[in-house]
Order: structure tokens, then C-alpha cells, then sequence
């Protein structure tokens, strides 16, 4: 388990990661990368039970994930190489031709830690919700952890599935919204705004916590609280408070890098700006 | 010819339930999700029998197709069933990303589909759902034809590892294949042979063909009846040696023109073995309310229109 000075070396290595692949591949999504980076890094360094050497498909016996909001690859397939699912330097494959590290999470090619496909937003959190109801049937008391986007949040099925948690007491399942404020064509309350995410959570009939999405203190506070919170009838919403963009000062809280690529400048800019601690893919 | 008797009207929703509660007592993997049709769609039995194994979704389709991606992930086997529209049209991309992409274990259970689910209208009835299935890469795509093959075909989905579009209907219509039958997915099944036209058939239609045969046995021509109860993937060498052997074809299905078995016929003829194809389907229109009966007479469904295809296709044989 990562302690918090090993976990802010690891996700600014990520970082470097995210910019990194997404300048190479001259495409994607680095501002959720970056906003999801610190939790995603908790998640898999510290508060998941798993096993990357045993690990199959059909999360069995280990703590499952599910990355809803698909976009946020770049950052999910750094901390699964970083924590040993495949080969980091498989990383400088992302979005090209013939590669397991598709644009949007895939499991078509079989890519060790991927269980469900996503990209198209919304969806995550009913399948999070299945496999968690898989292990209540199978008598395994491992978790299932789930990652959404606030903007995410504007999809129907997003509360189809809220109700549907809590009406059959999924309390083995932890979501978290990385609530950045932003989405692609702008700031979330200037586009179609979410509203009061936290009320909206309570009155679905879910237990809901808040954290800082940046300091790993907060996150392993909120996420000790939240498995606290398991096993007592009701489904569990990680509020995570992020910076879209965060650690690089041209990318913070702007939607501007929601979904584009910097040139070569850019990052070697952004680069300068994060230690290269785990030595570069 | 062959004649066949049927035994009794059934609807092949029924067989649905049968199969699936047979098939849940002998798979203790097999779980059952639906959104608020429950017993429209026959699913009582199983949820009867195991009410720990059946999830209530309430009206709320696509989350309902993610929740089965997510079991299947976990190693059920998840039986998703509601309306034919409603698990098919409203949901396309959750099971384009979610159990197609995602090769999630899931069988689609889609009753009331096509023109035959009667009074509700355009709203509930889907001709379109087989084209939308096909298209998918992966999608196993059935419709059987009577009571006794939807519970066989059911079954034989139930073992299949795979995604699975399993497309049924609403009215008791004629049951007339064996009892015991063994399902066999991919495989078209014969059901009479003749020397001068074939009729591929499916679903519902199958029976028109039947009828079709005797009407035409009468004026001397001789009809090959194959019911095509797995569209995807297509039993391509069966309709070749039959589509060579007779040379004239027509295609019968309740679904509308575009991306139905008609197409998928054709596309396998146009390449292998160009004969005449005459076809029996919806058109491209949206159906209206009516007893099934007078839908199928009016959307140009039933035997005569069959019959009337066969001619044609027969008159243009060089």
C-alpha cells in the first residue's frame, strides 16, 4: 500500500504519462486525465484490493473497476501499467493502429485490468452495478468501484441507474464523480447544468461523501469513509472536488483541454512542469 | 409435400418462458432482468422458481442492458426481456458498446416484435429490430417460428457463449414443430423439400410458407419451405443448395424491407448463386393498430401473398 508521499510521485508521473501519450497520439482526452489522475493513482496503489498477476476478466476474489467515463483512458491505462497490468511501455502505443490501448477503453483485444467498454458516457455505473449484484449472488464480498464525470451526470441512464441501486441496496459498490465543473463545450453550468450533485445523490437514496480530488490526505480520508459506509444497505457516491487539467498551469480549470492534444511545444511546456519520478515509458 | 398439423395455438412467448425456466433449473448461472413486463414477456415461471436470480428494473431499459453486462462480466448468464422496440431501438448503443463491443455473455429476450403485436400500434411494434440486430459484429440473431421452437431455441441460447438477439411475439399462432426438437443455432432447418421455388421463412411467416405450399401443391407447383430461424449468423451453404437446386427464391419475414432476412438471403445469392428473388415483408412503412390477423392480411403477410411471391419468382426463371 502507497503511502501519500509515494502516491504524489506516482501521479505526477502519470501525468507525464497523460501528456506524453496524448501529444503522441496527437489526440484525446487530457483535462479529465488530469482531473482523475490523484484518484485513479489512490485507487489502484492504495485503497483497491487486486492482484494484477491473477487478475481475469470476471474480477472474481479481487475489488473491481469499472472506468465509466471512458474518455479518461490516458490516465487509467497509465495507473494500470504503473501498478503492473501490462508492460509500461505498451503505453506508447495508445491510439494507434493494432493497439490494446484503444482511444476509449475495449476489451476486443484483451487488455489485462479493462473488464467493460466504455466511451459512450453513461453506462459505466449499470454495469459497475451489475457486477456488484454478480457478487452478492457469488457470496464475495470484494467491492466494486466505479469513476463517472459530472458532465456524465446530464445522461438519463446516469439516474436510471441511481434508482436502481438503491432500490435493490447495492452497498457493495463505491461511485465517484471526478466534479470538475467542466465538459467539452464548457464550463457544466453554462451547458446543461447538473445542479446540486450532492441533494440530488441523497434523494436518489444514496449515502454521499465529499472529498479533494488533489490531496491524497482527503482522498484516503473520503475512501476509508466510504468503505465504512459498505455493507449498510445503500449505495455509496464519492463526490471528488477536481481541477480539469490540474498540474500543468495552461490546462487548469479551463474546458479548453477537454479533448485536444498539445503539439510539441506544449509538452515539452507541460513536461517541465511535472518531475519525471518513475522514469518516462 | 409435407403436411403439418398443428397441435394448438400457442404464443411463442410461452415458449419463451418455458424455455427459460427449464433452462434456469439446470444453469444455476442463468439470471433474468426485465423492465416492467415481466409476464408479457413470460418470465413468471423463472422469477416464481427464483426470485433471488430475477431482477426488476422497472422502466428503465438501458440501464437494464448494462446491469446484464456487468452480471455476464461476473459470470451469469443474463436473460434481458421486454418488448422487441424497447429492448432493441431504444437501447442500441448500450448493447452496441456494452454486451456487442463489450462480448458480454447476454441473450436479448424480445417479445411482441413485428406487425403481430396487434392493437398498440406503431409505437410497440417494431419492424426494424433483425436490421438493427444484424448489423451489430457478434450478434447472434434468432426468431423461431412456433411455441415449441422458441423453447429449444431458447435453450440452445441459454448454453451458447455469446450475445444473443432472441426475437419472439404476442399472438397464439400455429405449433407444429416436434416437441423434443433440438435447436441447433446457425442451422436452417428444412422443412419440406420441392423442385421449383424455395420460401426462406422465418418467424411467423414460417407457417404462411407452409400454407403457401399447400395452396400452390394444388396448382402443381412443388415448394421447398426452409425456415431460417437463426438470420445471423446465416446458414449460407443450406440456402445455396437450395437456391441452385430450385432456382427461384422468395423471402418471407414480419420485419420491413431494409437489413431483414430478405437482405441477408440476397446478399449470399448475389455473390454464389444469382436466381430470381421475389420478397414478402413489411415494406418501409410504420405499422398501425388491429388484430394480428388483419395486420398480417394488410401488410401483405400471410399465405396467399407467399404464394402470389412464388409465382412471380417462378416467371422469371430463364
Amino acid at each position: 500500500m502507497a503511502s501519500i508521499g509515494e502516491l504524489k510521485r506516482i501521479s505526477t508521473q502519470v501525468r507525464r504519462d497523460i501528456i506524453r501519450m496524448v501529444t503522441g497520439a496527437k489526440s484525446g482526452h487530457p483535462g479529465g486525465s488530469m482531473s482523475s489522475a490523484d484518484i485513479l493513482t489512490a485507487l489502484y496503489f492504495n485503497i483497491m484490493e487486486h492482484d494484477p498477476s491473477t487478475w481475469e476478466r470476471d474480477g472474481k476474489g479481487q475489488d473491481v473497476f469499472i472506468l465509466s467515463a471512458g474518455h479518461l483512458s490516458p490516465a487509467y491505462y497509465s495507473v494500470l501499467a504503473r501498478c503492473g497490468y501490462f508492460p509500461v511501455s505498451e503505453l506508447a502505443t495508445f491510439r494507434k493502429l493494432g493497439t490494446r490501448l484503444q482511444g476509449h477503453p475495449s476489451v476486443a483485444r484483451k487488455l489485462p485490468g479493462v473488464a467493460q467498454a466504455s466511451g459512450s458516457l453513461g453506462q459505466g455505473l449499470s454495469a459497475a452495478e451489475g457486477i456488484a449484484l454478480g457478487k452478492r449472488l457469488d457470496g464475495d464480498s470484494h467491492l466494486v468501484y466505479t469513476l463517472v464525470g459530472d458532465g456524465e451526470c446530464e445522461e438519463g441512464q446516469i439516474w436510471e441507474a441511481a434508482m436502481f441501486a438503491a432500490h435493490h441496496k447495492i452497498d457493495n459498490l463505491i461511485a465517484i464523480t471526478d466534479w470538475n465543473g467542466q465538459q467539452i463545450d464548457g464550463p457544466i453550468d453554462q451547458i446543461a447544468g447538473v445542479g446540486d450533485l450532492r441533494s440530488k445523490w441523497e434523494v436518489f437514496g444514496w449515502t454521499v461523501l465529499e472529498g479533494n480530488a488533489h490531496d491524497f490526505e482527503s482522498i484516503l480520508n473520503v475512501f476509508a469513509e466510504a468503505k465504512a459506509m459498505t455493507g449498510k444497505g445503500k449505495p455509496v457516491m464519492i463526490l471528488m472536488r477536481s481541477v480539469m487539467g490540474e498540474g500543468v498551469d495552461f490546462m487548469a480549470g479551463t474546458n479548453k483541454w477537454h479533448g485536444k492534444a498539445p503539439n510539441q511545444e506544449q509538452c515539452e511546456t507541460a513536461l517541465s512542469q511535472l518531475e519525471e519520478t518513475l522514469g518516462d515509458y | 409435400m409435407r403436411h403439418y398439423t398443428n397441435t394448438g395455438n400457442k404464443d411463442t412467448r410461452s415458449g419463451f418462458g418455458a424455455g427459460l425456466y427449464e433452462a434456469g433449473q439446470k444453469d444455476g448461472r442463468i439470471v433474468a432482468l426485465a423492465a416492467d413486463l415481466a409476464s408479457s414477456v413470460k418470465m413468471d415461471a423463472f422469477f416464481n422458481e427464483h426470485p433471488d436470480r430475477f431482477f426488476q428494473c422497472g422502466i428503465a431499459e438501458a440501464n437494464m442492458i448494462g446491469v446484464a453486462s456487468g452480471l455476464a462480466i461476473s459470470g451469469k448468464v443474463p436473460f434481458v426481456g421486454s418488448f422487441a422496440e424497447f429492448v432493441t431501438g431504444r437501447v442500441y448503443d448500450q448493447i452496441r458498446q456494452e454486451v456487442a463491443y463489450g462480448r458480454t455473455n447476454v441473450k436479448i429476450a424480445a417479445s411482441h416484435s413485428g406487425i403481430t403485436l396487434g392493437e398498440d400500434g406503431a409505437t410497440h411494434q417494431t419492424m426494424e429490430d433483425i436490421a438493427l440486430m444484424r448489423a451489430l459484429p457478434g450478434m447472434v440473431v434468432i426468431n423461431p417460428c412456433d411455441y415449441n421452437q422458441t423453447k429449444a431455441a431458447t435453450i440452445a441460447a441459454a448454453v451458447y457463449d455469446g450475445p444473443v438477439y432472441l426475437r419472439f411475439g404476442r399472438p397464439a399462432v400455429p405449433n407444429f414443430t416436434p416437441e423434443d426438437f433440438k435447436f441447433e443455432i446457425g442451422k436452417a432447418i428444412v422443412l419440406d423439400e420441392g423442385s421449383d421455388a424455395t420460401v426462406f421463412a422465418t418467424g411467423h411467416l414460417v407457417w404462411e410458407a407452409l400454407q403457401a405450399s399447400e395452396i400452390l401443391d394444388k396448382e402443381g407447383i412443388s415448394l421447398e419451405v426452409i425456415d431460417i430461424a437463426t438470420i445471423k449468423p446465416l446458414d449460407e451453404e443450406a440456402v445455396i443448395a437450395s437456391a441452385s437446386r430450385t432456382g427461384a427464391v422468395v423471402c418471407a419475414e414480419e420485419h420491413n424491407a431494409a437489413g431483414g432476412l430478405g437482405e441477408a438471403v440476397s446478399y449470399v445469392l448475389a455473390r454464389r448463386c444469382p436466381v430470381p428473388v421475389e420478397f414478402v415483408n413489411g415494406g418501409d412503412r410504420f405499422g398501425q393498430s388491429g388484430t394480428p390477423a388483419e395486420l398480417m392480411r394488410e401488410y401483405g403477410l400471410d399465405a396467399v401473398n407467399v404464394a402470389d411471391a412464388v409465382r412471380r419468382a417462378i416467371a422469371r426463371k430463364k
